[in-house]
């Protein structure tokens, strides 16, 4: 290297092993169609087009039953138009609830929230067992993909890094299960304990 | 209805649910044909997303027929086949009217930061995804367009997201004839930014990835070079040495919150949640980028801080750009690409399966396993 002394970025020429236009365009179909940066789709970022998108209104009509919304504090209104997939319900609904006290800025806001999604599945998979369809671990992981899908021969023998934390994911679905179990054997001992004294 | 539905961190299943509603009258109900699991729906699975709620059907990738409309829309009717952007946008907010339509203020009451996105938990707005055998579109107006009759419809399906994606990726790395453009991450959103980078110019395009198979791909279907990064001890003085130690004049992050290469950064962002996401293929990025160069951020990041290197971003004058990708603005161009024969989207479907089998077609993505690349839903077989 020393013998063909400094080379860029040492010195103020462009790399030198880049092809050419005419190199390129042969190897690649398409090369270069979008070469003008001022011809492409996102540019500029900010085009003022309200015409151009379909919308008939100002402002759109609001959605009916909108009373109880959850919405962030950053807003200044509830959005006239919102999704209903899941209202707020039960315990987790009131920790959500809680949460949207607090701005976006805030930790507070989706530390609260990731809260509420952890005890509304321990709720539901708890309460599941009630139901005529009680959560069914095998089925709803989808482990079964590892027979059907070849899980070993899609992991052995391969240079795969996630290979080193994937033996964590089963601890993460059933560690609440077996924690639950455990607590649930204590109580149970320390009750039968106190009532036997 | 039959959709696909959340129970909780790794698991889904099939679920009845009642038919969607017109909630709104600009609202459709699309009954869906084809859906695709993107790696974004990763994100939720693993629990990562804040407000994913139990019940929940995921899938902002579909494509499908109109069943029925609201009493304001005049541009579908029933029975119309058509695309439907992953962004929910009113056309008519600040945002929208200004082109950033993932970016509108109408449709998410749960977030300012983030705009609406179909089934991707409350925090993009509580709209239920098209996982399923229907869905309710808002602003059907304004989002979906009719399949055009040449275009294949998995190839619409892959429209709605991840090549409009890959395409906007390489659009934010303003792209110069002759440069030298990274993409990490060889999934379906980096294949498709390392192909585009060829059509905006550029010299020489780099595919880093883990997964040999993926490499593959990037190899044949984007005409990259390639590098696996558990085979270096530091990719990033390789990527230093295979660029004379200038950097990239671009890098894409087309990975995102659950980014491996780092054991401590991939428990604590993503088994543990400690960080709205692991962030070591954006600071890979940052170190892989020349002084001066630009860092395109397509890969998704939850909304908590993650441990970013941005003194080196500074010191660098890095450009950062960064964004949902707003579909719609894409599609003319794309749709001509496709008809021109520059681009072939469904060539990285891998595996095409049923609605019923859709929590083994999640673990095996989430796994990679079988060699997957993209997986298409089949919701209703026409
Ligand atoms: N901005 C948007 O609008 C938008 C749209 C769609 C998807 N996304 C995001 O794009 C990302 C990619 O989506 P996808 O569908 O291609 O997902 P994917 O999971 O199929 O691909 C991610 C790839 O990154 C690889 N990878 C992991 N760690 C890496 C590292 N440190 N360096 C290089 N590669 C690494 C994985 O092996 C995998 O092949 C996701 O974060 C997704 O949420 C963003
Ligand atoms: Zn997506
Ligand atoms: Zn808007």
């Amino acid at each position: 290297m020393a013998a063909s002394g400094p080379s860029t970025p040492y010195v103020a020429n462009k790399p030198k092993d880049i092809p050419t236009a005419e190199a390129l365009r042969a190897r690649i179909p398409g090369w270069g169609v979008d070469l003008d940066r001022k011809d492409r789709p996102s540019y500029p970022r900010e085009i003022y087009d309200p015409e151009g998108t379909g919308a008939h209104w100002d402002y759109p009509d609001e959605q009916p039953d909108s009373e109880g919304r959850e919405r962030s504090i950053e807003h200044g209104q509830l959005t006239p138009v919102f999704g209903t997939s899941v209202p707020l319900h039960g315990v987790s609904g009131s920790i959500r609830r809680y949460a949207y006290r607090y701005s976006e800025g805030r930790a507070a806001h989706w530390l609260l929230l990731l809260l509420g999604d952890r005890v509304e599945a321990w709720g539901a998979h708890a309460s599941s067992f009630v139901t005529l369809r009680p959560d069914n671990p095998i089925t709803e992981t989808g482990v079964l993909s590892e027979g059907r899908r070849h899980g070993i021969a899609s992991r052995l023998g391969k240079k795969r890094v996630d290979v080193n934390h994937q033996w964590i994911d089963p601890i993460v679905v059933a560690g609440p299960w077996v924690a639950a179990s455990a607590g649930a054997v204590l109580a149970v001992r320390a009750i039968t304990r106190r009532g036997r004294r | 209805m039959k959709a696909m539905v959340y129970r909780g961190p790794y698991k889904i299943r099939v679920e009845d649910k009642p038919m969607p509603k017109i909630e709104h009258p600009n609202d459709a109900i699309i009954k869906v044909t084809t859906a695709a699991i993107c790696g974004s729906d990763l994100h939720l699975y693993h629990g990562l997303m804040p407000d994913t709620r139990i019940g929940h059907t995921f899938g902002h990738e579909f494509i499908g027929v109109v069943e029925e409309v609201g009493p304001s829309v005049q541009n579908l009717k029933r029975g119309d086949r058509v695309m439907v952007p992953f962004n929910i946008y009113c056309g008519s907010c600040y945002f929208c009217a200004r082109g950033l339509y993932s970016n509108c203020h109408n449709v998410n009451p749960n977030a300012t930061a983030v705009g609406g996105i179909y089934g991707y938990s409350h925090t993009t707005g509580g709209y239920d995804g098209g996982q399923a055998e229907f869905v309710r579109v808002p602003f059907a107006d304004v989002g979906p367009t009719i399949i055009p009759d040449w275009m294949d419809s998995e190839d619409a399906v892959l429209l709605t997201d991840a090549l409009a994606t890959g395409y906007f990726g390489a659009q934010l790395g303003s792209i110069a004839e002759g440069d030298t453009v990274i993409v990490f991450g060889a999934g379906p959103v980096g294949l498709y930014a390392a192909k585009s980078s060829w059509l905006m110019g550029a010299g020489r395009v780099i595919v880093i990835d883990h997964l040999e198979y993926r490499l593959e791909k990037a190899r044949t279907f984007a005409h990259a070079e390639t590098f696996n990064f558990a085979e270096y001890d530091d990719i990033i003085v390789e990527m230093k040495r295979t660029t004379d130690f200038l950097g990239a004049d671009v890098v894409i992050d087309a990975v995102g919150a659950e980014a491996d290469g780092n054991f401590i950064q991939q428990v604590t962002g993503t088994k543990l949640k400690l960080q709205g996401g692991s962030p070591i293929a954006l600071n890979w990025a940052i170190d892989s980028a020349r002084k001066g160069g630009t860092v395109s951020v397509v890969g998704a990041y939850g909304p908590i801080f993650s441990a970013v290197k941005f003194g080196d971003a500074l010191n660098k004058g890095l450009t950062l750009r960064m964004n949902q990708t707003p579909v719609k603005r894409q599609w003319p161009r794309l749709f001509e690409h496709i008809q021109n024969g520059y681009l072939k989207p469904n060539d990285i479907v891998t595996h095409r399966i049923p609605l019923e089998d859709i929590a083994e077609g999640y673990h095996m993505f989430s796994a990679k396993l079988d060699n997957c690349i993209k997986t298409l839903i089949i919701a209703n077989p026409s």
